[in-house]
């Protein structure tokens, strides 16, 4: 039987001092790897060129599929946070891949030419109030959890981009909670043309995290 | 911070995504200029598979434009030829370019706004600032 199998990457050349500025990968960065490795039979099939993960942090997400996709992807990270840029940069090289890193907010440097096959999202989610959501930049690791107005206030500025960025056959996966309120995200989604699907949850000292996986209604799975 | 490690570059291939047209007053935004200060280029394995899977992804203008403003189009002609599937010999000047010229310093120039967007240790800038947006 073939191993369907993403290996965590090495992360030994990130230490305490770089996560005073850096998301320290978490249970939601590891249930979204699960999540992924779970689909891994279908992201093969669907044999991804490009793909793009939004909010790298660490870059942990990135290079695990930039290992595991190997050679036929070419893998962009984009993170608002700068010192999030260089750690993932750091960790690709680390581990032998290749990711280019862009400094930016969500998707919006890019052309919106439905270019993307596979895009991944581990967003800020918890409940803030809106005032922390635009930190100071002396406070990047704010950004990486504040997710202002029932958590929601960064990904609700993704989705309407979707539509232009994803290809027809392109799938996206998201990391939520239950407080985001993920039946009102699956209409906000639908609305935009895209079915979603919870595919992986899991309950971590008091937060319910879901995975997404979501692609255009007229994309049948399979 | 400070990292232990080598930085990675900038490719040409994500110069070919990069758009300034979110900023206020610009429409387009795209091609953005290349100003280089420092280039490397490097060999990297090449997949054909992959490179003619990304080229239907690809603005071809351009990316021959920006090869060519930084000086390294090669002989990478400046039309997309048909049936390049098969061609490995015009496959691999097309990696050299998406993959092989790196751009490790340097600024990205929006074309309607002269707006720049420095590169630095292979990282692209692209953050505005609030009032222009
Ligand atoms: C919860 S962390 C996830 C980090 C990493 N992907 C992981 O799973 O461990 C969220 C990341 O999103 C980034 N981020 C927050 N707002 C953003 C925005 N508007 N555009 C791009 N990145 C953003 C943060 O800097 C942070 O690195």
């Amino acid at each position: 039987m073939p191993s369907f199998k993403i290996e965590t990457p090495s992360l030994s050349h990130l230490s305490h001092e770089d996560y005073i500025n850096v998301y320290e990968p978490a249970e939601d960065s590891f249930l979204l790897l699960d999540a992924l490795e779970d689909d891994l039979e279908l992201l093969q099939q669907r044999r991804p060129v490009l793909c793009l993960e939004v909010g790298s942090g660490s870059g942990v997400v990135t290079t695990a599929i930039a290992r595991t996709l190997g050679a036929e992807v070419f893998c962009l990270a984009i993170d608002i946070n700068q010192a999030a840029c260089s750690a993932t940069n750091c960790t690709a090289k680390e581990n032998g891949v290749k990711v280019d890193v862009i400094n930016g907010d969500l998707v919006t440097p890019l052309r919106g030419v439905c270019a993307v096959d596979l895009l991944v999202f581990n967003p800020p989610y918890v409940p803030t109030p809106h005032c922390e959501v635009i930190t100071s930049l002396e406070e990047p690791l704010t950004r990486a959890w504040a997710g202002g107005e029932r958590g929601r206030e960064v990904m609700d500025r993704l989705f309407p981009l979707l539509p232009e960025v994803l290809a027809p056959q392109g799938l996206f996966y998201m990391v939520a909670i239950e407080n985001n309120d993920v039946p009102q995200i699956r209409e906000v989604l639908s609305a935009l043309g895209f079915q979603s699907h919870v595919v992986k949850q899991r309950r971590v000292r008091g937060e319910h995290l879901v995975v997404l996986r979501c692609q255009k209604h007229s994309d049948s799975l399979e | 911070m400070v990292f232990r490690c080598a930085v990675h570059n900038m490719k040409l291939l994500t110069h070919n995504m990069l758009t300034s047209k979110c900023m206020k007053g610009v429409t387009v935004g795209y091609p953005l200029g290349i100003v280089a200060k420092d280039i490397k280029v490097s060999e990297t394995e090449f997949n054909s598979e992959f490179v003619s899977r990304i080229i239907p992804k690809l603005d071809w203008n351009a990316l021959w434009k920006a090869a060519d403003s930084i000086g390294h189009s090669g002989d990478l002609p400046q039309q997309l030829m048909e049936d390049y599937e098969n061609n490995e010999e015009f496959l691999k000047k097309v990696h050299h370019v998406l993959l092989e010229v790196e751009i490790i310093n340097g600024e990205l120039v929006c074309p309607e706004s002269g707006r720049k967007f420095p590169i630095s240790q292979g990282i692209p800038n692209m953050l505005l600032n609030e009032d222009e947006l």
